[in-house]
């Protein structure tokens, strides 16, 4: 009964969508203020039904109803309550509810936000996410059900990938989901502006927080897939450019450039057009990345062909939705932007650059993601775009984007003073120079030259985002609004993460071993002392244990414990690696294979900053959610005249 | 007239070498066969994907370097590697490997794939197998569902 109920649900929320969709957009397409008034009630009432649907799915999984399919496939008997209701997404079909609910979630944010907001504003955002979800929960019912039961029934299921029994991986879907269809709000805001053709400093002012919150929640997932994909999958690497990765990372550039571009539409009442079409890009390439990974079309292009329903429902949707969404802006966009009224040195053209070096990453990844798939499908070869192709094509945009951050972030609106800009932070670009070359050598020796550039460009970013904070504490300089500080640690969390990336990148030590019981080998200044070996039994594995001593001239600093374990319903081996974690370095140990003669392999490494990668990571979100809190978002509608405070150098970007 | 100069000096260059960074990273996949028939070309980096043949697996004792035969059931290719191999490389397996083919006809490899799960195969190499009538596919039971080799 309870799947049937689950699809009950569903199928009444897709009603609801449809309901959501039609009569805001209409009514306020023809002024009808009775038919823009079911926005809001359509809303809940589809929250309600999804949050139904999505509850009786979760109770099969806790239930262990195996006669449902997905249930069958992902979950078993075994696995602890927490991952069972976890494995709801390890699958397709579970995912993608999990999508429509946030959706939901988000499309009720905006509602009870919305009473600000001019009625048809509102009514036509509210429509615009109810047509999403009415595309993706159509999709759900029609080719891709998680209520479908299955006969005869199994005994138990096939568990959850081992991988994925984690609790890093458990939260990681959710809260990149969160991110994802978070952009769908500054879509549904910018399509809105569009169809009633006014798009203005209020507006763009609105957006944001909506903006920042998605990309604060994506900053966090991606940081999250990335760690775990560091210590669970057993390499030590922390990003792989696979495309599933790229699938997470390209709508995260477009996001970011487009909570640049918002900044200049609300102070300076420009970029619109560009605002407009980040807005639309930075949710295209969500939906993208969504098919992307969970369609199966990674995993063969040609199998993605063979199933026609699916792919061809995928294919549809992006093409109206994107498709759409580009009309309308080719139809409403000309004549939105005034001619730029800025000097070529000034803030704007910083953010301008920014924008252009972001979309240009994000086109060049998108081009090493899908070009492969594009030959393959054209039958014309299987091909894999490489990590060094990634590398190259990222640093290529970021490396200037880095170095003129720091100068932008301090740049006067209309038109600043580039040697008073140069005068103003010469201190911080000496001080980046210098240390960058001295720690560098000191604590590691000596590397490529563009190390030292990549230190270097991190300390500078660091340094010039703290430098108004930390004259603000000795009470100098201008008062500092929350979306300033807000910025401000958003960007030094860059310059974290530039520095962690390029110290770990050129002094990291990856090396396998053989390595005999009792036997100690050198890895840098550690020495590594395989102690022991053991079985020990968990919850529903079984694992070898290894005991390696680590020590420093002579002085005990670790003890690890790297594991293989077999869990029994796959009977899949796993790594689980032996990590001792610290700000300055981490030291990680896997246990490899039996090599005979009482030798093991071991995967020893030396990974210098690493932490600094995901630090700087949360420091950026961290700044996001300050930024949010800044109190003109949560203010009544505001006049014009009240905020216009452009032209001060030191306003928010 | 300065700055326009710089920024299309700086732009070219910046295409070259995103131009040469793709050239140079695009790693074509063969089987043995097309290797044996000569198509990979010389020095260059390729990816070699089949089974790992039953039975070929050798290890001196305690010693980090293994030796295999990569097949797809026509032809078979020795395989070297040093290292350690991932928790699913398995003799009867589908496996890729990224590397070089040695002047002695031998493939070395840097890097050693094997497959996610239980249930996902490198598609190449799904492709390959199929193509040769071999079943594809771990657990033949079960149901047959997607579950994408590593979710995210």
């Amino acid at each position: 009964m309870i799947p049937e109920l689950g699809q009950l649900c569903t199928t009444i929320a897709l009603c609801l969508a449809v309901v959501q969709t039609f009569f805001p957009l209409v009514g306020a397409q023809l002024d009808k203020p009775a038919w823009m008034a079911v926005a809001r009630p359509a809303a809940v009432g589809q929250f309600v039904f999804l949050a139904l649907g999505f509850g009786f799915l979760e109770a099969s999984f806790i239930n262990n109803d195996f006669s449902v399919l997905v249930v069958a496939a992902t979950s078993n008997s075994q696995l602890p309550l927490l991952y069972r209701m976890a494995a709801l997404w390890g699958g397709h079909e579970g995912s993608l509810m999990l999508w429509v609910l946030l959706l939901a979630v988000w499309t009720i944010a905006v509602t009870v936000s919305s009473r600000r907001l001019p009625e048809a504003l509102a009514a036509r955002i509210i429509g615009v996410m109810g047509f999403i979800s009415a595309g993706l929960l159509l999709y759900i019912i029609s080719v891709s059900n998680p209520f479908l039961r299955l006969s005869p029934v199994p005994m138990d299921g096939n568990d959850l990938n081992p991988l994925l029994q984690d609790p890093a991986m458990a939260m990681h879907p959710p809260i990149l989901y969160t991110g994802y269809v978070g952009f769908s709000v500054a879509f549904a805001y910018a399509i809105a502006a569009m169809l009633a053709g006014r798009v203005d400093r209020q507006w763009a002012r609105w957006v944001r927080p909506w903006t920042t919150a998605a990309w604060m929640f994506l900053t966090i997932g991606i940081a999250l897939g990335s760690w775990w994909a560091y210590y669970e999958l057993g390499w030590g690497g922390w990003w792989f450019w696979d495309p599933v990765e790229n699938a997470s990372f390209m709508p995260w550039l477009i996001g970011t450039a487009l909570i640049h571009s918002l900044a200049v539409t609300e102070k300076r009442d420009l970029f619109k057009g560009s605002t407009l079409l980040l807005a639309i890009g930075a949710f295209s390439l969500s939906l993208l990345g969504t098919f992307l990974v969970r369609s199966g079309v990674l995993v063969s292009v040609h199998a993605f062909a063979s199933d026609p329903a699916r792919g061809v429902f995928i294919l549809s949707l992006l093409i109206i939705v994107i498709g759409g969404a580009l009309s309308i802006y080719a139809w409403r966009a000309p004549g939105l932007d005034r001619n730029a009224g800025f000097k070529v040195i000034s803030r704007e053209t910083f953010l301008l650059v920014n924008n252009i070096l972001l979309s240009t990453a994000a086109g060049l990844i998108l081009l090493g993601t899908l070009y492969p798939l594009v030959l393959d499908a054209l039958e014309a070869g299987k091909i894999s775009v490489g990590k060094p192709y990634f590398d190259t094509v990222f640093i290529i945009p970021m490396l200037p984007l880095v170095l003129a951050t720091g100068l932008g972030m301090h740049a006067a609106w209309k038109s600043a003073n580039l040697s008073e800009l140069l005068r103003k932070l010469r201190w911080p670009a000496i001080i980046a120079l210098i240390s960058s070359i001295t720690i560098t050598a000191l604590a590691w020796g000596t590397g490529p030259v563009l190390t030292y550039v990549g230190v270097a460009a991190g300390i500078w970013l660091l340094l010039s985002s703290l430098r108004a904070p930390v004259m603000r504490l000795f009470g100098k300089g201008p008062r500092l609004t929350a979306s300033m500080i807000g910025m401000q640690l958003a960007h030094a969390g860059v310059g974290l993460f530039v520095i962690g990336v390029t110290v770990t990148s050129t002094f990291s030590i990856e090396t396998d071993q053989s390595v005999r019981l009792g036997e100690t080998v050198q890895v840098a200044d550690y020495a590594f002392t395989f102690k022991d070996l053991q079985q020990r039994q968990g919850p529903n594995y079984t694992a070898l244990r290894a005991d390696v001593d680590v020590t420093r001239n002579g002085r005990k600093i670790a003890h690890l414990n790297p594991e293989k374990r077999i869990y029994r319903v796959q009977t899949m081996p796993m790594t689980e690696a032996g990590i001792d974690a610290g700000l300055g370095r981490d030291l990680f140990v896997a246990l490899g294979d039996d090599l005979g003669n009482n030798a093991w392999s071991l995967r020893i490494q030396y990974k210098p900053m690493i932490r600094f990668i995901w630090f700087g990571c949360l420091v950026m979100a961290l700044g996001g959610l300050i930024a949010i809190g800044d109190r003109r978002y949560r203010a009544a509608v505001q006049t014009e005249s009240s905020t216009v405070n452009a032209g001060t150098a030191t306003r928010p970007a | 007239m300065l700055t326009v100069g710089l920024i299309v000096v700086g732009v070219s260059l910046a295409v070259g070498l995103t131009l040469r960074a793709f050239q140079e990273n695009m790693l074509y996949f063969y089987s043995p066969t097309q290797v044996l028939a000569g198509e990979p070309p010389q020095g260059r980096k390729f990816r070699l994907g089949g089974l790992v043949e039953e039975g070929s697996l050798v290890r001196q004792p305690g010693e980090l370097k293994v030796k295999f035969i990569v097949t797809d059931l026509h032809n078979e290719l020795p395989v070297t590697y040093e290292g350690v191999l991932p928790d699913l490389f398995r003799e009867g397996q589908g496996v890729v490997a990224h590397g070089y083919l040695q002047p002695d006809g031998s493939f070395r490899a840097e890097e050693v794939l094997a497959k996610h799960d239980e249930n996902y195969m490198a598609p190449e190499v799904a492709e390959l197998l199929a193509k040769e009538g071999h079943p594809v596919g771990g657990k033949a039971a079960g149901p047959a569902t997607s579950q994408a080799p590593v979710q995210n």
